[in-house]
Formats: C-alpha cells, structure tokens, sequence
C-alpha cells in the first residue's frame, strides 16, 4: 500500500482552489440557469412587444380629424334639397359651398373646384349633414358649426400614415389637397381630436373607414354575454353540483366526467360547426343572431365554468355539511343552504373568467354568419337585440383585418384596445371577488 | 308573440300554484304546522314544479317544431295543449296536497332529476357534435369519393362543380405549422417551468408566472392581427425579396408558426410548472444529497421523473395548435400547397373549414359539406391527442400519489 502511495504522484486538491471538473460542473450549472432566465426573458420580451405593437398602433384610431366649418342653412335650401331626387347630394353641395366660404374667410387661395375639395371630406358628409338637420330642425335659419369627417386620406396624412409620395398612385386625393391641408390646419379648420364615433358607432362600408365604428358590435356581444350568463351559470352550476354532491360512482358518473374533460379540449370551431348543425340547420334559428352565437359559446365554456365549480364546491370543508345533516337537514338542504352559498365567490369568479373567455372567442362566430354583416342600426327591442343579425367585438376586428385598406388596420388594432380593456376589466373583478371573499378553511 | 304569451301564463300558474299548494297544506292541517310532513314551502314547490316543468318541455318541442316549420294545428291548440297540461297537473298536485303527503321527498327527487339533466348536457354536446359531423360527413361521401378525399394531393375546391378536394396540403400546413409553434413553445416553455419551479425566488415567481399566463388569456384573434400586421411585415423585410429572398408575402408558415408559438408557452410552462412541482422533494434532496448541482439533479432526476407529465402536457399543446383557426385564418396565407419551405403561404385544415362555411347559406354542395370533413378529421386527430395526454397524465399522477 504504501508502496503505490509513493511511486504515484500525489494529487493535489485543495479546499481553496477548485478542480478543473467542478469548474466545469458549476459553469454548467450557470449556464442552465442563464438559459432559464433566458426563456422567462422571451416569453416577457414577447408580451410586452404585443403590447407595443397594440398601444403604439391602436391609440392612434380613437382620434380622428375632423373638418369644421360654419354655415347657415335656410329652410327653403333644405326643402328644395328635400325635394329632390338625389337628396344628399344637394347636401353635399350645400357642404362644398360651406367650405368654399370657410376657405375664403381664413384667407386661403385654392383653384380647386368644389368636387375636388369635397374629397378631401368623408363621403357620408352629406347625409350627417342631413341626419343632423332632420333631427334638429331648429337649428335652421342659425349659424352652426358642424364637424365633417375628414376622408381616411386626410386623416391618415395628420396620423403620419399617407405621405406625398405614397399618394401619387391615389384616384382620389393628391399633393395638393395635402398643401390645403396643410394651411387648413394653420388656420384652425382642420383639427385631429378624441373620435366617439369610434366607441359608438356602427360598423361602415369598405370605402368610409373614417366612419366605422365598435359599437354596435359591442351591443351584439353584450346580448351574446346575456345569453351565455343565463344559460351557463344555471346549467354549469347545477351540473357541478349533481357530479360533485350527488352522483353514485356509476358508469354514467364516469362518461359524464369524460365527456367534460374532452369537451374543455375540443378546439373552438368545432363547437362553431356544432352550432351552425344544430342551431340554424336543425333547429332553423336565425343567422348572425346573437341568440344563436350566445348558445354557441355556452356549450364551449360550460366545461370551463363546471370545472371552476367544482373545484370551489370541493374546496368546502366536509364538517360543514356533516354540521348541516347532524341537525337533521336533508343532503339537499345541506347542499342548497350551506355548501352553495359558501362555494359562490369561487363560483362566480369561475364564470366571469369563462364569460372573458367567450367574449374573445372568434372562430365559433365566423361558422354562424357573424361576420361581414354591417347593421347599420341599434336594435329596437330586446327580442331584436337577441335575434336580429348582429356582429360581435372580436368579429368586428376580424372583419376589418381583411379589409384592404390600411386605414382599417388602425381601426382592427383600436378595437382590440377595448376589447382587451372589457377582458382586464372582467378578470380585475374576479381578482376583487376573489381577494375579497376568499376563505382559507 | 303566442309563445311569449304562453310563457308568462305558464309561469303565472307556477307561481299561484306555489301559494296555493302552500295554503292548502296548512288548511288541511288545520294551521298547526307540526301536523305537516315537510315545510310548508315543499307544498308549494311541488304543486308549481309538478305544473310547470312538463309544460315548458311541452312549449319548448312546439317552438323547436315551430322553427322547423311545423305549423299544423296553428298556434291555438298547442296553446290550448301547454295550458291544459299546466292547469291539470297543478290540479293533480293540489289535490294531493295533504299532511300526510311527502312534499320534501318528492320536491327534491324533482330537483335531483333536474340535476341530473343538466349534468346530461355534457354527453348531448357531444352527441351533438359527434351526430353533426357524422350525418354531414355521410352526405358528403355520398357525393365526393372518400379515397379522393383522404389521399388526394390537390386542393382546388370551385363552386361551378369539378373541384378538388384533398385533405393532404391542409394535413400539411397544420402539420407544420404545429411543429413550428411546438419548436418555439416547447424549449421556451420548459427552460422557463424549471427556471420558475427550480430556481426562482418567490417574489420573480410571483411577478412572472401570472404575466406568463396574461399571454394565455389574450383572445387569439389578437394573436392573429399581431401575426398579419407586426409579425409578418417584419419577417418580410428579413427574408423578403430585399433580404434573404425566401418570402414573397408576409402570410406564410413561418409567421403563423411563430405566433402560435408565442400563445403556446405558457399553456407549457404552467403545465410542466405544475407537473414539475408535484415531483417529490425528497428525491430531489436524495440527489443533491449525493452530491449533485441543482441542474444535475433537474437533468437527472426531475426531468425523468416528470417526463410523462411533460409529454402529456406537449401532447395537449399540439392538439391547441391543431385545432387553432385565428392565428392560421390571418397569419398563413390562403393557398394549399405541400412546399417544404416555411416562408411560403400554407393553410391549414382549420381555414379552410372556415373559408368553405362562411358567406354560404347552401349546405347541400359538395364544396360546403367538405367543411364537415375537415371538422371531423379535426375532430378525431385532436380527440385522439387529447385521451392519449390525458392517459398518460393520469398514469404519471398514480406513480407518486
């Protein structure tokens, strides 16, 4: 033994100095580490470049620019423009004629005639003009100051997105129309400014993009939500309590616990095909109702809400209702007045989460015929809210998305805006539900 | 209007059933409450439920025969019919409303039926689903030959008749364009599960798990804008005809791939966070006992001992990117093709589904009812995947239970 202690050199290793292996085991280490931190940085990185690219492009379609001009307008023009065959387009002159004087009182020169300058404005400025003199007949015979809607063009142009240059292949609007502009805007006509009609207006036609707007989308989705918070909430909550209280370990009890958990996975737009089988092929409902999309999106989230309550009716403690049964209460009343109450917090934050969930949900939507349908009006009864073709947020946006001109594009990002803001609003209170009564047995 | 109508009568005597069935419980008890087998509000209930449940099943039928289109005996005697049902069965009940009778017992034997169906909902949607699919499927078969369906190479569907229809470029596109998002999410998504579950300290995990997951909460049509208007504009200006040369739009396998990706990291990460974290601790002490650095024991022991979980967890992100439309509808281009490189323009099983159902109120055309083909063969890959990562899950779960 000590002979081969002496012949083989001794190795040298010392508590202070660490060997080339364990260097190389805690380079290792490191670098596992790093790439840890690494990957949490992407999945960071990436959500807040969605975020740039949704505030950066979005914000920008809640302004729009606006042509303001005063006019008076006689009785006797609008009976004769009433009068006449093509109606708003005496409108539409009485509105070049407005701006031909607004131009010649802040002191601009233009040789343009007034169809040229009429470009530079939305195409609809003549039947606003005649919608609002309808609707406020007194206003006649009284100077009045209107906002026209300035063309996607112009308004793209003070936004930063039309240039000169890429304006030289447009039919419609050219250089110079952009010089007016320009000496529009020193003196005060043309302003940019918070656009409401985005918020509360009704989707346009494929060359108005400066009038479209989410509202009447929105109206669409708040009746698809109605449905879904009536049909979901009752139905999810009665069948979690029947598997999770009630069921006998039976091979029923199993298919439907199955069945559940593949629904929760089954992809969306297959749950669209479903709807458009049964609700409009079988059961003839109307089309792009927002009754039969609603129905749609109840059977996609009841897996969600049936599993969130169950989990909030697990989470109460067994002693509560042996309690209820030990004085002499029924397994129903035990269930019905002490269990259900005690699970309703975690209920509700379940459903609100579902409901956000269909909220965002577009693919089911396209299958029945919510999309592409431009309701120009408010519906006028609530059996016409639940029935009459509506669109829905997130069909709005796909909608515009396709449409060609980048002006929509602005328009498809500005409604994701509020679209995210209904969905942070809805999970900030089931955050708030959540914290506020939230009980640790 | 006759509908509504009879809605409102039906529940008005439910209601006035509830107070009389109530009254007339504690009459015949002679107003001592003790003489009554149940509360005297189970009298009640069971008059109005004995009335009104039968009744509305009977309206609902007549409004689903209604939408079909059924008219016979116009709206008077079905009317007549719901409200005869209502009042008789009220009166049955009423007359059956005595002290002795067991108004709890039969009250809640109702309820629990009531339960019971609504639990049945589960199997009808997907009954209804499966039924949906099948019987269109069927029909489609019937005009179009299955073989052409399954092996056919090109995907040529005109609505003048002669159309081609085969399944393979769209299997092909959503192959790939799964793979793609699997190669983003997957790596991402683990290094970032074990950084989280291994290393991280509580105060950066609970910042940056719930971010995380704000990327699953995002509607995918928002995925899908971000991918036709950020993503691939900019991939566009890499590989484009300016850059490298390999793109000629900006929709193309790769930006869907992408995108998709991106949506499926956290579905990875808190999957394998929480398959990861149910690893017992005392193996995971056993081997730095021994001597081991934490990655070792991560690469050695964790990462084996949670390798069926992560497969499961894998398994049902591929069955979420199969099955995604958005991000696919908007990010990956509209032609069919089976092409090797991933900055052409591919689709996939899921547009198609929808840009062959939209706008189309006819279902009787070939061109229409391969959308129910699509949706079936959708249907059982994603069905299949999702039972497999489910088996495998639950096996993993008993190993260490």
């Amino acid at each position: 033994m000590t002979d081969t202690d002496a012949n083989t050199p001794r190795r040298k290793s010392s508590l202070l100095e660490l060997d080339a292996r364990t260097r190389k085991r805690n380079a290792a280490e490191t670098r596992f580490k790093v790439y840890g931190l690494i990957a949490v940085g992407i999945g960071l990185a990436f959500l807040l470049a969605l975020m740039v690219a949704i505030i950066s492009n979005g914000t920008r379609a809640f302004t729009q620019t606006f042509i303001t001009v005063e006019m008076t307008l006689t009785a006797e023009e609008i009976e004769a423009a009433e009068a006449s065959v093509l109606k708003t387009g005496k409108y539409k002159e009485m509105v070049g004629t407005a701006i031909e004087t607004a131009l010649g009182r802040a002191g601009i020169d233009t040789d343009m005639d007034q169809k040229t300058l009429l470009l530079m404005l939305s195409s609809s400025a003549g039947a606003d003009l005649r919608d609002y003199v309808l609707a406020n007949p007194e206003m006649l015979d009284q100077p009045l100051t209107f906002d026209f809607l300035a063309s996607s063009r112009v308004d793209g142009y003070l936004k930063g997105r039309v240039t000169r240059e890429s304006l030289s292949e447009d039919k419609n609007l050219d250089a110079a129309h952009l010089d007016l502009v320009d000496q529009m805007r020193d003196a005060g006509i043309v302003e940019r400014r918070f656009n409401w009609r985005f918020i509360t207006g009704a989707d346009a036609s494929e060359s108005r993009p400066e009038a479209a707007g989410m509202g009447l989308s929105m109206i669409g989705s708040l009746f698809m939500m109605l449905v879904v918070l009536a049909c979901a909430l009752p139905i999810g909550v009665a069948a979690s309590i029947y598997l999770e209280e009630f069921a006998p370990k039976n091979r029923f009890t199993d298919l439907i616990e199955v069945n559940i958990s593949n629904l929760a996975a089954v992809p969306s737009i297959v749950f669209g095909i479903l709807g458009l089988a049964v609700f409009i092929q079988v059961a003839h409902l109307p089309q792009s109702a927002p009754l039969v999309g609603g129905l749609t999106l109840t059977l996609m989230t009841l897996p969600t809400i049936v599993i969130s309550t169950r989990a909030s009716l697990k989470a109460v403690p067994p002693s509560i209702r042996d309690a209820a049964l030990g004085v002499g209460a029924s397994k129903m009343q035990a269930t019905f007045h002490h269990v259900l109450p005690l699970a309703m917090p975690g209920i509700l934050t379940g459903t609100i989460i579902g409901l956000a969930q269909a909220l965002g949900e577009t693919a089911p939507l396209l299958l029945i015929g919510m999309v592409g349908f431009i309701a120009t009006n408010a519906p006028e009864t609530l059996a016409d809210g639940f029935l009459a073709p509506n669109s829905a947020m997130p069909a709005q946006i796909y909608e515009w998305a396709k449409r060609a001109d980048p002006a929509y594009y602005e328009r498809a990002w500005g409604g994701i805006i509020i679209l995210l803001v209904f969905l942070l609003a809805m999970n900030f209170v089931a955050i708030l539900l959540r914290r506020r009564f939230e009980r640790r047995w | 209007m006759p509908a509504q109508w009879t809605l409102i009568a039906v529940l008005a005597i439910a209601v006035a059933g509830y107070f009389l069935g109530r009254s007339r419980a504690l009459g015949r008890a002679g107003g001592d409450i003790r003489q009554l087998h149940s509360l005297p509000g189970y009298y009640g209930y069971n008059v109005a439920l004995t009335g009104l449940v039968p009744a509305l099943l009977v309206l609902g039928v007549w409004s689903f025969l209604r939408m079909r289109g059924v008219t016979a005996g116009g709206t008077f005697v079905p009317t007549l019919l719901i409200l005869a049902v209502s009042l008789g069965l009220t009166f049955l009940a009423l007359s059956r409303t005595g002290p002795a009778f067991r108004a709890r017992n039969a009250v809640e034997r109702g309820i629990l039926w009531l339960l019971i169906g609504a639990a049945s909902i589960a199997i009808l949607t997907t009954l209804g689903i499966v039924l949906s699919l099948i019987f269109n499927t069927v029909e489609f078969f019937r005009l179009y030959p299955a073989a052409d369906f399954f092996f056919g190479t090109v995907w040529q569907p005109s609505f003048g008749g002669g159309s081609s229809l085969g399944i393979l470029p769209l299997l092909w596109g959503t192959l790939y364009i799964s793979a793609i998002a699997l190669a983003v999410a997957v790596p991402i998504g683990l290094f970032a599960a074990f950084y989280l579950s291994e290393y991280a300290g509580p105060k950066f995990r609970a910042i940056a798990k719930p971010l995380l997951e704000v990327l699953a909460g995002i509607p995918t049509i928002v995925y899908g804008l971000f991918a036709l208007l950020t993503v691939g504009p900019l991939l566009l200006t890499v590989f484009g005809p300016e850059g490298a040369s390999w793109m000629q739009g900006g929709t193309a396998v790769m930006t869907a791939g992408l995108v998709m990706g991106i949506m499926l990291i956290p579905f990875v990460s808190s999957l394998s966070d929480d398959i990861i974290n149910a690893v017992p601790q005392a193996m995971r002490d056993g081997s730095l006992g021994l001597g081991a650095t934490k990655s070792e024991t991560v690469r050695h022991v964790v990462l084996p001992a949670a390798l069926p979980g992560i497969v499961g967890a894998i398994l049902l992100a591929a069955s979420r990117a199969i099955g995604e439309t958005m991000i696919v509808v908007l990010g990956a281009g509209a032609a069919a093709r089976l092409s090797l490189n991933p900055f052409d323009a591919m689709t996939t099983v899921t547009a198609k589904i929808v840009s062959q159902l939209t706008g189309d109120s006819d279902f009787s055309s070939p061109e229409a009812l391969v959308a129910f083909s699509l949706g079936m063969t959708l249907f059982v890959i994603t069905l299949g995947l999702n039972v497999l990562a489910l088996y495998i899950v639950r096996k993993y779960r008993e190993q260490y239970e």
